[in-house]
């Protein structure tokens, strides 16, 4: 092998783990785990609590499919699906898909992937899950306190005068910030600190350039968002006028406070999805990923413009021109390195190896859902077609492809992809890929149609809608039933795996990057002695079982 | 079908019925046909190299180029043109948009939860529905009264928020005459304890029409302050009566609101703030419409907004008309 580990339990422990412990069985009870500082623990814990959160905005996002089943009354009133669609966005975005990839896969890997013990701080990691925890239950607590109706956009001037628990669940959202931040700072410690010896920065996988990526922007943008929601609090609880034009202020100073964090945070929720795709692809095609440096800058760079683009979510909002066209331009700038990742992940294709196993086919559904995400943020992006399509349903639908197809897919495979090493057991192959396809049908059916409908006219955030639409509504909310059910099968199959399913080998899908090197699952120290690494995480051209190409 | 509709005459995209209309879709089909290329250019190559190099036994050898600039150069540069070509495409429609034609008919709208309501240069108000000519330029000035809300006909291709505390606009100008749907599109909430029937879900409901007449047919009725001739002035006058919200102050079955109730009130005679008499006739009624405060009855404040430059002759006729029959 490549990189220089021993194998697990027969070697001199230099950090006294007894043979065959791992960090699931190394202690036991419910207080060792709320007190560790294991990061990968503390990643079980993220993910555990990350899923918890999709399910419950999966869950609304279910209900307002059924209540648009019908152009007028279905199931609910119209305050409960204002209630239902602002719930399923802001616990989508604040509870799930920011801290998802980052908390959970980041924490468990990122030591890993660099050959490290742990993060750099480690009590400020369990401090970050905390105040995660503690941010979400302010959030959630809106549920019984009168309910939130803002949308998770929160818009003054009516989330400044509606009522509800707007105070509570922004409190949240400042809370879940400050998570945020931490964990975004814990992480670029840890990569320019603590990476083993070897382990240079072009030696890092690129799961890990993202998350770099991702944690710049954590870092810079989020107390933007901190600021802005604590001054609408001030406006709400002190009438001190800020936004609300009834008190002097200006509406359309929070949107550009809000989106001058909420676009970066867009970034926040992709790029660590871009990561995993490039771990995924690179793995499961046994090939030297195509365009490391490309893939790695590309992150930066998206991370970089995307704090330059927030005017285009106000086009129509009231702006000057001038600021509207210079956002239109920058806005296709990030097209640029977007699209060279689409062409390197493809190219890595080209001569590869390519095993069809469930991450894989997860792979390539997320390459063809976020092709289409991508392309029709060029239709937004461009003034003239933006002021038919803004506030319709076709931006419901773009940033659906992008967020699931994108995200939440790339989250999906890479469960399956390092399911094997978090949990040491396999699940069933053949349910994993009928979940994909499912998964792929379903959302093409909940979210194509919308294309269609929010191109034909039809507004975003209706409760009643003209009855021409209801064909393509019920399509779509059928196509909320098929994503449904291939959310069932994952559940069931992992879920089966830890009961039933085959122990899991080190490296099942012969991966050259750390995480593979090491046992399965992994040791609290993560490995036995500090790893050696002689080469980077994607030489499959050097493998001794007989491929050719050299080291560059 | 019943009830306000979007005319929708291709697959993707509403019919064109504003001269702003084509060019949107100019630049619609050209990002359209664009991005269908490029998402060919990604997909037939994934498929193509799953399926050509998919796994057939362990160990096999794969390739060890890892990159090669003149390919990058190539998928940098060429998307750059491809996006900057986009982007001018995109912004000649904006720009056009942006600017109004100096002759265009002025429109003020005001939106509120969840109604919209349009004022002519002659100080005709039109709840609820917008009529203007077609074939001339039609500005709207616009401003919210409450929270954010949008102006979005998608026949026209336009869309503008109006805003509280400022002024927005938009200009459109029509090509066929007919009926268009306004919809709101910045979300703005439901209605809270009384739901109004006809607006139980607020932001949804918050519609409007556009009608787009014959510029002969638009003067006559800009003239009359929007007054269709052929239906009885009484009958007018109640739908006016419900309208401009007069049964907040004055009731008509004798109960004492803000305002003297209006039962009986043709013909009466009233005592007036200053002690003097005055019999209510045409020229009182016509006199407390448009300026209230000059001759306020007995024992009520003087809290009647002046409706001067708001109704127009024929208006205020077929409210007198509809007092008279309140007997």
């Amino acid at each position: 092998m490549a990189v220089a580990v021993p194998g697990a339990g027969t070697e001199k422990h230099e950090h006294g783990s007894p043979p065959g412990s791992n960090y699931l069985n190394a202690q036991s009870g419910v207080w060792s785990w709320l007190t560790t500082v294991d990061h990968k623990r503390i990643g079980i814990m993220y993910l555990v609590s990350t899923l918890i959160a999709f399910a419950l905005g999966g869950f609304f996002a279910i209900l307002v499919r059924l209540e648009l089943f019908t152009p007028r009354k279905t199931i609910m009133s119209p305050h409960m699906y204002n209630q239902a669609f602002t719930l399923h966005g802001a616990i989508m975005v604040f509870l799930f898909i920011i801290p998802s990839i980052p908390g959970s896969l980041g924490n468990f890997f990122l030591p890993i992937m660099i050959g490290a013990k742990d993060v750099a701080f480690p009590k400020l990691n369990l401090l970050s899950l905390y105040l995660y925890w503690i941010g979400a239950l302010f959030a959630l607590s809106s549920l019984v306190l009168g309910g939130l109706e803002t949308g998770w956009t929160f818009y003054v001037p009516y989330s400044s005068t509606t009522s509800g628990a707007v105070i509570a669940v922004t409190f949240g959202a400042f809370i879940l910030g400050f998570s945020s931040i931490l964990t975004g700072l814990n992480f670029i410690v840890t990569m320019h600190k603590l990476r083993a010896p070897g382990v240079g920065w072009y030696r890092m996988p690129l799961f890990l350039w993202a998350t770099y990526s991702t944690a710049v922007v954590q870092l810079l943008a989020t107390p933007v968002l901190a600021i802005t929601l604590l001054l609408l609090i001030v406006e709400r609880a002190f009438h001190i006028g800020i936004f609300d034009p009834a008190l002097g202020g200006d509406a359309v100073l929070f949107q550009h406070f809000f989106w001058f964090y909420s676009h970066p945070a867009v970034y926040i929720m992709i790029l660590p999805g871009f990561g995993l795709i490039s771990e995924i692809i690179a793995t499961h095609s046994h090939r030297k990923i195509f365009g490391y440096k490309a893939i790695a800058f590309s992150s930066l760079a998206i991370a970089l413009i995307g704090f330059l683009v927030w005017g285009h979510h106000m086009f129509v909002a009231g702006q000057s021109e001038l600021a509207a066209v210079i956002f239109s331009f920058l806005t296709f700038l990030v097209a640029i390195p977007t699209g060279v990742k689409m062409f390197n992940w493809i190219s890595t294709l080209w001569r590869g190896s390519i095993s069809l196993r469930t991450p894989m086919v997860y792979a390539i559904v997320f390459l063809f859902l976020f092709a289409i995400g991508g392309l029709t943020g060029l239709f937004l992006g461009m003034l003239g077609t933006d002021m038919h399509l803004h506030d319709t349903y076709f931006v419901v639908a773009h940033f659906h492809y992008v967020m699931m197809g994108g995200t939440v897919i790339a989250f999906t495979g890479a469960l399956h992809h390092w399911w094997p090493k978090m949990t040491g057991r396999m699940y069933n192959e053949t349910l994993g890929r009928v979940s994909a396809v499912t998964m792929f049908i379903g959302f093409n059916m909940t979210f194509f149609s919308q294309f269609i409908l929010g191109s034909r006219g039809m507004p975003r955030r209706y409760y009643n809608y003209l009855d021409q639409y209801q064909p393509l509504h019920q399509f779509s909310t059928v196509g909320s039933w098929v994503i449904g059910l291939a959310f069932l099968f994952v559940l069931y199959n992992l879920l089966a795996s830890l009961r039933s399913g085959a122990k899991a080998p080190d490296n099942p899908w012969g991966g050259m990057s750390l995480e593979w090197q090491t046992a399965t699952p992994p040791p609290t120290e993560n490995f036995l002695t500090t790893p050696k690494v002689l080469h980077g995480p994607y030489d499959y051209s050097n493998d001794p079982k007989g491929t050719g190409g050299s080291d560059s | 079908m019943i009830g306000p509709k979007v005319a929708i005459d291709s697959f993707w995209l509403p019919k064109q019925s504003s001269t702003l209309a084509p060019q949107v879709d100019f630049a619609w089909d050209f990002v359209l046909y664009t991005s269908t290329i490029f998402f060919l250019l990604l997909m037939i190559p994934t498929f193509y190299f799953v399926m050509k190099y998919r796994r057939k036994k362990e160990g096999e050898v794969t390739s060890a180029i890892d990159h090669s600039t003149r390919i990058e150069v190539v998928w940098t540069v060429i998307p750059l043109f491809v996006l900057i070509a986009l982007f001018f495409v995109g912004l000649t429609p904006y720009v056009n948009a942006s600017v109004a034609p100096a002759n265009a008919l002025e429109v003020q709208v005001t939106a509120q939860k969840w109604s919209w309501s349009f004022r002519y240069p002659n100080g005709t108000t039109s709840p609820g529905k917008l009529i203007v000519p077609k074939g001339k330029p039609v500005r709207l000035v616009m401003s919210a009264t409450d929270v954010l809300h949008s102006f979005y006909v998608a026949e026209f291709r336009v869309k503008q928020d109006a805003i509280p505390g400022q002024y927005t606009s938009l200009w459109f100008e029509p090509t066929q005459t007919g009926d268009y749907v306004v919809q709101c599109a910045e979300y703005c909430g439901a209605p809270e304890g009384d739901i109004p029937s006809d607006k139980p879900g607020g932001h949804s409901d918050m519609l409007a029409t556009v009608q787009v007449v014959e510029e002969q047919a638009f003067k006559d009725w800009l003239e009359t302050g929007g007054e269709d001739k052929s239906v009885p002035p009484a009958e007018r006058g109640k739908k006016l009566f419900a309208q401009w919200g007069c049964s907040a102050c004055h009731s008509l079955d004798g109960t004492k609101l803000a305002g003297p109730t209006l039962k009986g009130a043709f013909g009466r005679e009233e005592e007036l703030a200053d002690g003097s008499k005055v019999k209510i006739d045409e020229n009182y009624i016509s006199e407390s419409i448009l300026n209230p405060n000059a001759k306020v009855v007995k024992g009520f404040a003087p809290i009647m907004p002046v409706f001067q430059g708001q109704l127009q002759q024929p208006q205020v006729e077929a409210l007198i008309a509809f007092i008279k029959e309140q007997k």
